[in-house]
């Protein structure tokens, strides 16, 4: 084992890292948002649909000593959470942005009520690929250790990117979210559509949510998510409901999250707090930006109850 | 294995409860059948504050006698005044454990005024003549034990670069980083501890970035002071770097990692309260200790510690038994430089100066701001 001082590039050593490690719940639940999105509505609960799907998938896991059924459990549980939140908003005069703020409460107290006996426990984790293989740095070989899941989002984004350009469903999505009288000309169910959206999403916060509790910090405890699903939406409108912007900007905040603790381990003390808080003072400049008082975000579904 | 586990402690939990309903149909032949009421601030099972006071907790239970009656997840706020008053009125407690440090003024102090019959005791908050005479405070000097886990850190590390993850700096964690600190600078004169600050009680991401960081810069022995050390135990195990624990023993997460630790002592000193007032006498209203007074412990050696380790902890934490030993002596340099205690000058644990530290020692690397 090489014990190299490497001495600064510690930092942006540390930022890959954090791209790396960090990223990948923001990944999952902003892609699984902005299906959910593009249909035309606004999940907010994915909160607590990250909290559920890390509670359980920590539970299956340890209960059946398998964590691929606690990432599956994971999924499915997030799935039923986002059923339940389109079937609420298929009623008629239903604010979504309200429904999904209970069901954020919901999704979190329930899962720190079922989680109680897993505090203490430890499950059998997400294996890891070793793809620092060539390198004799042991810190490139740490950052360098790649989960799963993250390459499976990583493949997803552009698919996704595809599927709404250029398949039926695709279609069907956007259709749903620019114009419900469209769709519904066309012959189709907007509920219907929004309903999958909806569960296609949960599906895969709650598979965000496993990464928490099996891999990266890797336990349940009862601050682990502490705001990333509600990050995660924030992220999707900076994205512009793109699928490949949500991929660079889940790693931005990932490698943002990782620069407060790099930067202190280096001896870069003061204003920790500020650079903890990288990752909002980032998504505030990018809303500055990227706003204009004369038009709507661009690539915003116009069905959204927040551009409408 | 794991199967294991969860079903022995289900076993123990059905066993306490059994003996808890023996307990009662025996009741009769004590006085006092007293009912205890514990207040958490988080989970009891956290490897951390918490699951240390309900261990404290758990030893009450095996007295005869006693009820005890427990709530977690009771926020810092009015609600933990609401708990109090049910578990006043609903279970008839007459001695009550707020344990958490927010839990004190206003709100216990209030309950205080309010049942003056009935006995409160709070962990760490600062219990003065102006405070009810019902109501006492009582903590340990729990950076005795660091002071000896950072001896251990400093034997047993090899690049002697110690790290250790806090989440706010505050007096508490300032004098734990400083005493861990001092102790390894006894084992190793050119050890250093670095510091990373999370920013808050209980940031699991945070503190397994700053477990990363900390043994990215090589440093290979690293213990914390937040709320739930399992978070780092594990990332730093997983990573090939020894661990000293705090709050409660961490081995079972990480037994080869595992060097030792800094463990309240809760499981002595509540035995001790309920029996203080069982003899008809009152607990003092302040109360403070270390490892003499058993408040704090040491968790035991694990493996990895060389004897030469073993020998020089062992040796100091007998003259923390015995006729006392200072850490906090001058002459001592922060690291900046500045003298913050001037040689000939001796800080004992009961010194309130330190209750109110504000700097890093010298072979600290970090800053307080």
């Amino acid at each position: 084992m090489a014990d190299g001082n490497i001495g600064l590039w510690t930092v942006p050593l540390a930022v890959l890292g954090g791209a790396i490690r960090v990223s990948t719940p923001f990944l999952f639940v902003s892609l699984g948002e902005c299906i959910t999105e593009r249909s035309g509505r606004i999940n907010l609960g994915l909160e607590g649909t990250l909290v559920m799907g890390a509670m359980s998938a920590y539970g299956i896991s340890y209960l059946s000593g398998s964590p691929w059924l606690g990432v599956l459990a994971a999924g499915l549980t997030g799935a039923l959470l986002g059923a339940l939140h389109a079937g609420i908003c298929s009623l008629p005069r239903v604010n979504d942005v309200a429904v999904g703020i209970s069901l954020m409460l919901f999704g979190t107290g329930l899962a720190f009520f079922l989680g109680k006996p897993l505090i203490e426990p430890t499950a059998a984790r997400l294996p890891a690929i070793d793809f620092g293989w060539w390198s004799d740095v042991a810190q490139v070989r740490a950052a360098l250790r790649i989960n799963v899941l993250f390459l499976l989002g990583v493949v997803l984004a552009p698919i996704l990117y595809w599927a709404f350009k250029t398949t039926r469903w695709g279609l069907l999505i956007r259709t749903a979210g620019e114009s419900a009288d469209a769709a519904r000309a066309m012959g189709h169910s907007v509920l219907m559509i929004r309903l999958r959206a909806t569960m296609a999403g949960g599906f895969l916060a709650g598979i965000g949510g496993s990464f928490l509790s099996l891999f990266y910090p890797g336990s349940w405890n009862e601050g682990l998510s502490s705001g990333q699903g509600i990050t995660a939406v924030a992220l999707v409108i900076f994205a512009r409901w793109d699928p490949m912007l949500c991929l660079w900007a889940s790693l931005a905040f990932g490698g943002a999250a990782a620069l407060g603790p790099a930067l202190q381990s280096v001896g870069v003390t003061s204003g920790y707090h500020l650079f903890n808080a990288a990752p909002y003072i980032l998504t505030l400049l990018i809303m500055i930006i990227t706003c204009s008082p004369k038009r709507t975000l661009s690539g915003a579904p116009a069905e959204l109850s927040i551009t409408r | 294995m794991d199967f294991g586990r969860i079903s022995r402690r289900h076993l123990l939990q059905g066993g306490a409860a059994l003996t808890l309903g023996a307990a009662a149909g025996l009741r009769p032949a004590f006085a006092a059948d007293t009912t205890i009421g514990f207040i958490y601030v988080g989970s009891r099972d956290d490897y951390g504050y918490n699951q240390a006071h309900a261990q404290g907790a758990a030893a009450l239970k095996k007295l005869p006698g006693l009820k005890v009656i427990e709530e977690e997840k009771v926020p810092e706020t009015d609600a933990v005044e609401k708990t109090i008053e049910s578990m006043i009125n609903l279970d008839g407690a007459t001695l009550l454990f707020p344990t958490s440090f927010g839990y004190y003024n206003p709100h216990m102090i209030k309950m205080a005024n309010k049942y003056p019959k009935l006995r409160f005791e709070h962990c760490g908050g600062l219990w003065s003549e102006k405070d009810p005479k019902n109501a006492g405070s009582y903590f340990g000097y729990i950076d005795e034990a660091q002071y000896i886990a950072g001896i251990v850190a400093g034997y047993t590390s090899k690049s002697g670069k110690l790290g250790f993850v806090a989440a706010k700096p505050i007096p508490q964690v300032l004098r734990n980083i400083n005493a861990f600190t001092l102790g390894a600078k006894l084992a190793n004169p050119k050890a250093t501890t670095q510091v990373i600050f999370t920013g808050d009680w209980s940031m699991p991401v945070k503190e397994a970035e700053a477990t990363n960081s900390l043994i990215d810069q090589g440093v290979d022995v690293l213990t914390c002071h937040v709320d739930g050390p399992k978070t780092m135990v594990e990332n730093a195990a997983r990573r090939g770097a020894f661990v000293t624990g705090y709050h409660v023993n961490q081995s079972p997460l990480a037994p080869k990692a595992y060097l030792t630790g800094a463990e309240w002592n809760w499981e002595a000193l509540y035995p001790k309260f309920v029996k203080m007032l069982q003899a008809g006498e009152s607990i003092p209203n302040f109360y403070r200790g270390g490892l003499k007074e058993e408040v704090v412990k040491i968790s035991p050696y694990g493996e990895a510690v060389p004897e030469a380790a073993r020998k020089h902890a062992d040796e100091i934490k007998a003259k923390f038994m015995g006729d006392g030993y200072t850490i906090f002596k001058g002459p001592l340099l922060d690291n900046k430089g500045n003298t913050v205690i001037t040689a000939g000058t001796e800080r004992g644990q009961k010194d309130p100066e330190l209750e109110k530290m504000d700097y890093l020692v010298e072979g600290v690397i970090g800053a307080t701001s």
